[in-house]
């Protein structure tokens, strides 16, 4: 006989389960952990290792690298700086998943952290979906990405905690209607708080790290 | 691109589900999909004719029920859908807005057959 079962479940329901226990992970150990998305080439990297020169001495940092690619650019870059980071290949996919934080968290030494850096995949898309767990949600937008950014992927501004305005030092080069970038990002996101910061030139990072001391300092 | 993950927990949801039913096999699936969960069917479906082959649920038919992702305007109360392109109010042109609907991604109920006990 034919029945019908009613469950209305959310589809991320067993992702979002995973994402709290790696929360729960972070909690126990103190850490407050950062989701980092962007489109490729934004500067997630090099906003980074900008971030790691200028941290205070209290600030204990790991950094998760995630690549679609097996390639450890990234990570070999971060750990050169002389921070712990591992590697994540998605092996294709684009995005990262609570599954994969959970094995990465595994292989950094915890006990000796404040703060982690997760280093999504490149897209604006896909890392929308997946909670990871981390307690701030972070997009770094472009300048010469242009303007009109937030109208056509509203969706990844819906759920930021924190948005990043990089490469501000091109300004002068692009065009690029800061009010219009600024209405679509209030539409989606009210009060959104935001640095405009160049990870070339180190303007607008104090501010930045400012607001990062905090969070790690207050955890 | 993120299908395949969205697709294995839809499988894993309806999988789980019949089980606890003590369905034998899951005839159709029924979702609900906002605009703005980025979801695109075909792409659902071509990964489901995969990696549903062998368990309780091959053969199920998937049902997409999609919700646009509709606006509110505060200003003027006027609701709009968001269309291809966030913009602000078309009546009184006002960007303070805020997404009413659209964000769904629902297993909402499946069907299943059953053994008579």
């Amino acid at each position: 006989m034919s029945q019908r079962v009613e469950i209305v479940k959310r589809i991320m329901d067993s992702n979002d389960r995973l994402a709290q226990n790696n929360q729960a992970i972070l909690d126990q150990n103190h850490i407050f952990g950062i989701n980092l998305m962007a489109s490729p080439g934004a500067g997630k990297t090099s906003f980074i290792l900008e971030t790691i020169k200028r941290l205070p001495a209290e600030i204990k940092l790991g950094v998760i690298e995630g690549d679609t690619a097996p390639v450890t650019i990234d990570s070999d870059k971060i750990a050169a700086a002389g921070i712990p980071a591992v590697q994540i290949n998605t092996g294709g996919e684009c995005h990262l998943d609570a599954n994969m934080i959970e094995m990465a968290l595994d292989e950094l030494p915890l006990e000796d952290l404040n703060l982690i850096m997760v280093e999504n995949v490149g897209n604006l898309i896909c890392p929308a979906a997946f909670q990871l767990g981390t307690h701030a949600n972070i997009l770094i937008a472009s300048i010469p990405e242009g303007d009109d950014k937030p109208y056509k992927y509203p969706n990844i501004y819906r759920g930021l905690d924190v948005l990043i305005l990089n490469k501000i030092d091109l300004t002068p080069y692009i065009d690029f209607r800061m009010d219009y970038f600024q209405q679509g990002v209030e539409m989606l996101n009210p009060g959104l708080k935001t640095f405009a910061l160049s990870a070339k030139t180190g303007e607008g990072f104090d501010a930045w790290i400012t607001w990062l001391t905090d969070k790690v300092t207050t955890k | 691109m993120h299908e395949l993950a969205i697709t294995e927990s839809i499988l894993s949801i309806a999988d789980q589900a019949a089980k606890e039913n003590n369905g034998t096999k899951v005839t159709d699936i029924y979702l609900i999909l906002g605009q703005l969960s980025s979801i695109v069917d075909d792409s659902v479906q071509f990964y489901w004719d995969h990696i549903s082959l062998g368990t309780v649920c091959e053969g199920a038919v998937l049902h997409f029920e999609r919700r646009p992702a509709m606006l509110r305007c505060k200003s003027c109360n006027h609701q709009y859908p968001l269309g291809e392109i966030l913009q602000t109010c078309p009546n009184c042109q006002s960007p303070d807005v805020f997404i009413e609907a659209g964000e769904e991604m629902l297993v909402h109920h499946i069907d299943i057959l059953r053994e008579e006990p």
